[in-house]
């Protein structure tokens, strides 16, 4: 492989690895016993997902009617964890699609556990417009299906249904992609194992071999499939703002909201990558391959779509006054004065303001800071969907109808339930398949790993040119 | 679990630099390479093997327009013919709406059928048992791998001795 040897990219892979150490180190944690600290999170993560259980039996036992949404509030909690939930949704497939294509090659640390917190994210989401339907045994009527009653079709003009095509397309599209990238590596796995964990590695692996033309085709494919789900992640969390932006709603009929809904969505998503990659990285001691360069390189991305949802946040405040329309303009005056200010300073400290801190190398590098920058980012984006979703109901044209809005408890435990059905899902994840796309990182070692690749070796270089040919 | 009812006679390297100018040098050798196995994909290898390019893509493209006609027409059949409803006062036709699921779509039928023929053209899916030479090629080796089934034993031996000669580090051979 011919290694360019560049002195300002860090290197992605230290330690000095081998392709067996690779294999070694990413493989291993899902063929020992589980550790005491995946136990006690497995049986919290459980709990949480009992808990969503209950509350959702709940909703469907005695109604809607146990939620507090009311005539003026119609959307509440529901809405705001679906938006929230599907925002999240977006970092994986922006890791592995869109910067496959910017060919970054920091990506491939990340990109596997981002993609399967993807689609478990869109999972959680997906439960939240199920559950809002109340009679969750007729769910399938949201699909064009041939009926008895005419038949009688689905409104293809409506925001909803387009998020009913764009979310289970999405869902598909990066479960395909995420397996597609890990047939090669549960063959790796496979080949490792014995007895029964072999025979069902083998049925995971499709019976995978290696060969040169399968990898040919394998590369293609994914090339494609980047290039499909490009467009594809942008297009999602437009048509969810669509859910907002086609209604006549004075705060939420805005053309500004699809880049502003996206951008928030890779911020957010981005956020929590940064959560789960720096507590899988310690607990299955991944230092060696999400390095603090992975971490840096996210923290600009979060600075990045931090920054850019700041700015729509104030043009929407420009604009409403600019406008000269007093319902939009009270709109606004509403979510920074209204009932629900605390809402919207939450959101306005957590995302435009405390991600500036990330403007500081030193901060980018920090685990602490940047841990505690995520959290912060996921509270202040469910801010956010809070703000734009329940203080605009709250105040609508009619004073006589305005009202509040405070969750029951079925709507708490709905949301921290669907925390541990992510978390749930998220722990089997590691447990069973490698949590680095362990191919990818091999196809880099040679590229970015710290004995062929960084500052050192750079300056080694330049000392004795002669070693130039071993690469 | 398949077979191909081959004899395979096999070198494994500890390096895909070897191995690609083992699989140049072998096919100046006008020795007929029967596959290449590697961990990872080795960047040079098609050219190296002189494989042709996947046509994969283009697959992805039919299934796409496939997926674009399917949903355009579908729609535009079911608000202009077999159900029309005025909503919200616009005409019945009302394209700019169906763009959004058209695109949706066309996504996922790309995505589906890219997806479904390639494992089908490897010969992979679920269950499907296919045998491989050695288990380190999934690891750290990488494989060049030649059929003597229908060979001599003065080519086996001219096979034998490339691979020695080209580097590569285990040699042996199955019945696969």
């Amino acid at each position: 492989m011919s290694g360019s040897i560049s002195p300002i990219r860090e290197p992605l892979i230290t330690g000095h690895k081998t392709y067996h150490q690779i294999t070694e180190d990413i493989c291993s944690p899902t063929e020992r016993t589980p550790t005491t600290a995946w136990i006690i999170a497995f049986i919290l993560a459980v709990a949480g997902l009992a808990t969503f259980v209950f509350c959702v039996a709940w909703t469907v036992w005695f109604g809607i009617g146990s939620w507090n949404l009311n005539r003026t509030i119609n959307w509440g909690w529901d809405i705001t964890n679906f938006v929230w939930w599907v925002g999240i949704g977006h970092a994986g497939t922006l890791i592995s699609a869109i910067l496959l294509l910017f060919r970054q090659r920091w990506r491939t640390g990340v990109n596997r556990a981002a993609e399967a917190m993807t689609i478990f994210a869109v999972i959680c989401a997906g439960q939240f417009p199920l559950i809002h339907m109340g009679r969750l045994w007729l769910a399938f009527f949201i699909f064009p299906y041939p009926n008895t009653r005419g038949p009688l079709w689905v409104n293809f003009n409506s925001p909803l249904l387009w998020d009913v095509f764009a979310i289970s397309t999405y869902f598909t599209v990066s479960l395909l992609f995420w397996y597609a990238g890990l047939v090669p590596d549960f063959a790796t796995v496979r080949d490792r194992a014995k007895g029964l964990r072999r025979r069902l590695y083998n049925v995971l692996s499709f019976g995978w071999t290696g060969s040169a033309k399968h990898w040919q085709r394998w590369e293609s494919l994914s090339l494609v499939l980047a290039g499909l789900a490009t467009p594809l992640v942008l297009s999602v969390h437009t048509i969810v703002s669509f859910d907002f932006a086609t209604s006549i709603i004075p705060g939420w009929h805005t053309t500004i909201f699809p880049p502003y809904f996206v951008a928030g969505a890779i911020f957010s998503g981005f956020a929590m990558v940064q959560t789960l990659m720096l507590i899988t990285r310690k607990v299955l001691k991944l230092h060696d391959y999400i390095t603090l360069e992975h971490i840096e390189s996210m923290n600009k991305v979060i600075v990045l779509t931090g920054t850019i949802v700041g700015v729509a946040y104030l043009t929407e405040l420009f604009i409403s006054w600019y406008s000269g329309y007093i319902y939009e303009q009270f709109a606004f005056y509403n979510r920074l004065m209204g009932p629900y200010f605390w809402s919207y300073i939450g959101m306005m400290f957590c995302n435009v303001l405390s991600p500036q801190v990330f403007w500081w190398k030193s901060m980018r590098r920090n685990i602490t800071v940047t841990f505690v920058m995520s959290i912060f980012v996921n509270i202040g984006m469910w801010f956010e969907r809070f703000v734009i979703i329940a203080t605009t109901l709250a105040r609508d044209y009619l004073p006589t109808s305005w009202s509040y809005y405070t969750p029951t408890w079925v709507e708490i435990g709905i949301f921290i339930g669907t925390l541990g059905l992510f978390s749930t899902l998220f722990l089997i994840f590691i447990r069973v398949a490698p949590a680095v796309a362990v191919a990818e990182i091999k196809s880099i070692l040679k590229d970015a790993g710290d004995q062929y690749a960084g500052m050192d070796v750079a300056r080694k270089h330049a000392a004795d040119p002669e070693t130039e040919k071993a690469h | 679990m398949r077979t191909f009812n081959k004899e395979v006679l096999y070198g494994l390297y500890d390096d895909e630099h070897d191995l690609l100018v083992a699989v140049r040098n072998a096919r100046a050798d006008h020795l007929d390479i029967w596959d290449v196995f590697s961990p990872f994909p080795v960047h040079g290898m098609d050219n190296a093997m002189g494989l042709s390019e996947s046509r994969l893509h283009i697959t992805g493209f039919i299934y796409g327009m496939l997926g674009t006609l399917t949903a355009f027409l579908f729609m535009t059949w079911v608000f202009t013919r077999d159900w029309p409803i005025i909503f919200g006062g616009k005409p019945y036709f009302s394209a700019p709406a169906f763009i959004p699921i058209t695109f949706e779509l066309t996504v996922l039928f790309a995505a589906v059928g890219m997806v479904v023929t390639f494992y089908t053209i490897c010969g992979m899916g679920p269950g499907i048992v296919n045998p491989t030479l050695d288990d380190r090629i999934t690891d750290d080796k990488f494989c060049l791998a030649f059929d003597t089934t229908n060979s001599d034993e003065a080519e086996v031996s001219k096979m034998k001795s490339f691979l020695e000669s080209s580097g590569a580090t285990e040699i042996s051979s199955k019945n696969i």
